[in-house]
């Protein structure tokens, strides 16, 4: 236990770093991927059969293959066709649409759960169909999928650990430099995770709370 | 061209073999132990079922490449080694122990109390009641959420590439090392997993309707 002290602190500023860019790599990443499962649900649920179906092939080809693949398809194929992406961007776009996908079957879940009545009553005292979706489903959407949406996040925090295979020097590549060098390899990864816990425990905390801050009584 | 695809196509399904070996055993490992800890959850007392939470709190927040590191690079320390193989099958099968653990736990309680006591005031024993009234539910209801956890654990091999496992995406990337046409191979590679966790998903759900009691049917939306 002391040597893991030790080791911990030693690495500490370099995880710090890392851990830095996990942060903005997730942080962009669900940001991104909420613009996308906001859009993506919205064609699904409302949108004509061609929007329909090409959100819906959307959302399965993505739920439907690692995201390593993904990720590797945009940095390592990409160049193929003439666009070259640095590191960093080719996880956060991978990571976007990634995330996109899953956001769009939580959203999804939430406005179809919002009455169907709600919507009639919008569109009947002279509501657009597009002011009827942002002022009245969406807001109530957006509510119900925060627990969904917190463990989306989470998820994406993990998962950003594979940036660290395309060369993004984030916290578990960090963790990999340390480890190479002092080998103490049970240490510092134990340390590694260590702080992917607390970073998870601290989301958690973070979005149960905004859920009770938001919450509508009653709905 | 049409030689080039198939040479490949060969190389890619040898590694998908190896991807379905290490996602069935993975899987197979991570129920024993999902059993054993959501029946500590469920059942036992107060300390096993904080020592059964922790466990299962701490696996699913650690990253699974963090998880293959401290079980591949880190056990050696101990003089515990495991070939990549079998170093990707125990991470995958502890960090798919935590999530199935959840499944099973949610599953036994959402059979409902009634049933318990109705068949306890008929004279059965508490394991009676367990195999004849709670498991047969609860087998029902854990299978949607076990498709998707084993979509889960399909996709999450491919991790195991890190570790130098020769899997699906490891061949894959061989072959763009020596002929370099990532777009196409790893196109391909998507595919493959693409119809693999495609297929499962449709399967299943057949599967289910087959086996489904009328008015207990459950799905929900998963991260898987």
């Amino acid at each position: 236990m002391a040597e893991f002290i030790k080791v911990f602190f030693q690495a500490f500023p370099f995880l710090m770093s890392g851990l830095k860019f996990t942060m903005e790599l997730a942080i962009i990443s669900i940001i991104f991927g909420l613009g996308i499962g906001m859009l993506i649900s919205t064609l699904r649920v409302y949108g004509g059969r061609i929007s329909y179906t090409f959100s819906t092939a959307y959302v399965e080809i993505i739920r439907g293959t690692p995201l390593l693949v993904q990720l590797f398809i945009f940095y390592f194929s990409f160049p193929q066709i003439g666009i070259h992406l640095s590191p960093i961007v080719a996880s956060i776009i991978s990571f976007s649409l990634n995330s996109g996908a899953y956001q769009a079957e939580y959203i999804r879940g939430a406005i179809q759960s919002v009455e169907g009545g709600q919507m009639k009553a919008a569109l009947s005292v002279g509501m657009t169909k597009w002011q009827s979706i942002r002022l009245v489903i969406m807001p109530q959407a957006l509510r119900k999928v925060i627990p969904s949406w917190t463990n989306e996040f989470v998820y994406l925090v993990k998962y950003t650990s594979l940036a660290y295979l395309v060369g993004v020097p984030e916290l578990t590549a960090q963790g990999e430099f340390v480890a190479s060098r002092n080998f103490e390899f049970m240490n510092v990864f134990s340390g590694v995770a260590v702080v992917y816990l607390f970073v998870i425990l601290a989301i958690t905390w973070f979005f149960s709370s905004l859920e009770k801050k938001v919450k509508i009584p009653g709905v | 061209m049409m030689g080039f695809f198939l040479n490949s196509m060969e190389v890619i399904l040898r590694g998908a073999g190896v991807t379905v070996k290490l996602t069935v055993a993975s899987l197979l490992l991570g129920a024993i132990i999902a059993i054993f800890v959501a029946l500590a959850q469920v059942y036992g007392k107060w300390w096993i079922n904080l020592i059964a939470t922790t466990y299962e709190r701490i696996l699913r927040s650690i990253p699974i490449l963090i998880i293959m590191f401290m079980v591949f690079f880190g056990l050696p320390t101990f003089g515990i080694r495991f070939d990549p193989f079998l170093a990707a099958i125990i991470s995958l099968g502890l960090r798919s122990s935590a999530y199935q653990s959840q499944i099973y736990r949610g599953a036994l309680l959402a059979v409902s109390e009634g049933q318990i006591m109705a068949a306890r005031s008929v004279g059965m024993t508490g394991i009676q009641t367990f195999l004849h009234i709670s498991f047969p539910q609860a087998a029902r209801f854990s299978v949607a959420p076990l498709t998707n956890e084993f979509t889960i654990v399909l996709k999450d091999t491919s991790i195991a590439y890190a570790i130098g496992v020769t899997e699906l995406l490891r061949e894959g990337t061989y072959i763009v090392s020596t002929t370099y046409d990532p777009l196409l191979i790893y196109s391909m590679c998507a595919a493959v997993y693409f119809i693999m966790t495609f297929g499962t998903n449709k399967f299943v759900s057949l599967l289910e309707k087959g086996f489904a009691i009328p008015g207990y049917e459950v799905r929900g939306v998963e991260r898987g």
